[in-house]
């Protein structure tokens, strides 16, 4: 059962997880596909790639933002067995401008945590497991096929 | 930059040398305040003092801090609660007093609704402060190697070291060269939805008081908002055109049992709804102390792995024993809309929060949005 105290104009809600389990009665505007000003996923409406997309990391601007955008094009339209086996080249070379800028691309293990680092645009963009972490993101009813390319 | 000439597309520097530009940034930030009876206490009080928010501020404080026996806070918001918890874990190694004092009633009083300032404001304690709340300093003077601080209620404090956390002073040093406006309810150069100063000029980050199509004026003093602003900044002077939409948001650790997500206004003088998960007898202590930081933990626990009981100087308000605040969402409102939302200690929920507000719609039951965030799972 849930409780609820009044606090001045402060209300204080306390639910038990049985509460919560009824679905939600409330009610959402509908999300506009084209609207203009919205944050876009990954792929725009004319089907090319959002390169403003937060979940890129930031990996697309920068000094290595050429290398990275050629290497995840070319994964993204590879329609390889393997994806992206065809693409080894250009993975190899954004591996190697990473490695250039340790301040700006560091490994996973060096990387803080930081629970919020889905969320903030400002996200540290770990480079290793960036291109495999996309595509998970993008393309949610593939099995994730890890890209060995880039470890 | 010493002065900028608008219709000339120009600035000038302190050695004279001219820069013109097509488009021109500001972003320049703030500088920390300080206190007037601080400044007005000499250079013995100074040279103790420490403005607290740069990096080198932060290592400078880092190295005085090993030699001292004890350092006060003055400042209850962001920066002042997060140092004061992160010196009083150092103080259980060591034989340093943190001493954390501010004129509101509890921590973050001015964010948080005073329910919830008061448990942080206990849990601040647990990391080895002593809070000194509705404290206001009268002065500060220096006298047998000590820093003497003086409160409007005649309370007296001794310490080593001051560390002042007051907030921030936009800084607006070019608006009279350039003729820019500055806002005088939120302080910081005036800009349009856009960010938009005037013609080729356009101003992000801290300095900026811009216009939120949906939260209305403001000015915002978070790193994502630095972030989010200075994207659109870039954006808009290339010719994008983009109003300021996409909310940005912030966050605050203090301690294990107080980590929070926030977005939009949240000011305590708000009126709020919080739901809280309630505690259920499945919450031991032990499982508590397994998940990471997160989670329901008994008071005697942390009581035990607490750092030895730090007194606190003024009697404490009076905490509820039986409520934890573990889990939960606050929502702020004006009327009767959603324009504030805190996810406390439910992480990686902030997409369903932006939403709410983007929305803007009054919703009857608020309980009902609760639902959507899932607070009981992690």
């Amino acid at each position: 059962m849930s409780s609820i105290r009044q606090e001045g104009k402060d209300t204080i809600i306390f639910v038990t997880k049985e509460d919560h389990e009824t679905p939600s009665s409330a009610e959402f505007v509908e999300e506009d596909p084209n609207d203009p000003y919205e944050e876009q996923g990954l792929i725009l409406p004319s089907g090319e790639i959002n390169w403003n997309c937060p979940c890129l990391g930031g990996m697309a601007s920068g000094p290595c933002g050429t290398e990275f955008k050629e290497a995840f094009s070319c994964f993204h339209y590879s329609k390889e067995e393997v994806k992206g086996s065809d693409c080894l080249e250009q993975f190899r070379t954004m591996q190697e401008c990473l490695q250039r800028y340790p301040e700006l691309y560091p490994k996973e293990d060096d990387a803080p945590s930081s629970q919020t680092s889905e969320e903030s645009a400002s996200e540290e963009p770990s480079g290793a497991n960036a291109a495999a972490g996309f595509e998970k993101d993008s393309d949610p009813t593939r099995p994730n096929s890890e890209s060995s390319a880039e470890s | 930059v010493v002065h900028m000439d608008v219709r000339g597309n120009k600035v000038k520097l302190d050695d004279d040398t001219e820069i013109s530009y097509d488009k021109c940034l500001i972003a320049t930030g703030g500088v920390p305040r300080n206190l007037q009876v601080i400044e007005r206490a000499g250079e013995e009080v100074m040279k103790r003092t420490t403005l607290f928010r740069k990096i080198e501020d932060f290592k400078s404080l880092d190295k005085v801090s090993r030699n001292m026996k004890s350092i006060t806070i003055i400042g209850g918001g962001f920066l002042g609660s997060e140092l004061a918890c992160a010196l009083g874990r150092r103080s259980s190694e060591s034989e340093l007093e943190v001493i954390q004092m501010f004129p509101e009633k509890g921590n973050m009083g001015k964010v948080l609704p005073e329910y919830l300032s008061n448990w942080t404001t206990e849990n601040v304690k647990k990391e080895g402060v002593k809070v000194i709340t509705e404290a206001l300093v009268k002065t500060v003077s220096y006298k047998d190697d000590k820093l003497e601080i003086k409160l409007k209620d005649g309370r007296l404090v001794k310490t080593d070291h001051i560390v002042a956390a007051v907030g921030l002073e936009p800084n607006v040093d070019l608006a009279k060269s350039a003729g820019l406006e500055v806002d005088s309810d939120f302080g910081g150069y005036r800009v349009n939805a856009e960010l938009q100063a005037r013609s080729n000029i356009w101003v992000a980050g801290d300095a900026a008081c811009f216009y939120d199509i949906r939260l209305g004026r403001r000015r915002v003093e978070h790193h994502d908002h630095a972030v989010v602003s200075g994207r659109l900044a870039g954006e808009n002077m290339t010719g994008a055109s983009k109003p300021y939409w996409h909310q940005s948001m912030f966050w605050s650790d203090l301690g294990p049992d107080v980590g929070y997500e926030a977005i939009g206004i949240v000011d305590s003088s708000l009126p709020t709804v919080g739901v809280f998960a309630k505690a259920t007898a499945k919450d031991t202590p032990k499982a508590a102390t397994e998940e990471s930081g997160t989670g329901i933990r008994s008071e005697s626990e942390t009581e035990d792995t607490a750092s030895s009981a730090v007194a606190s100087t003024t009697p404490a308000p009076p905490v509820d024993h039986k409520e934890k605040y573990g889990k939960g969402v606050i929502f702020y409102l004006r009327d009767k809309v959603v324009v504030g939302i805190i996810l406390w200690n439910v992480f990686n929920r902030m997409p369903i929060a932006r939403k709410i507000i983007k929305d803007g719609e009054e919703h009857a039951d608020l309980n009902e949005v609760a639902k959507l965030f899932n607070i009981h799972e992690d």
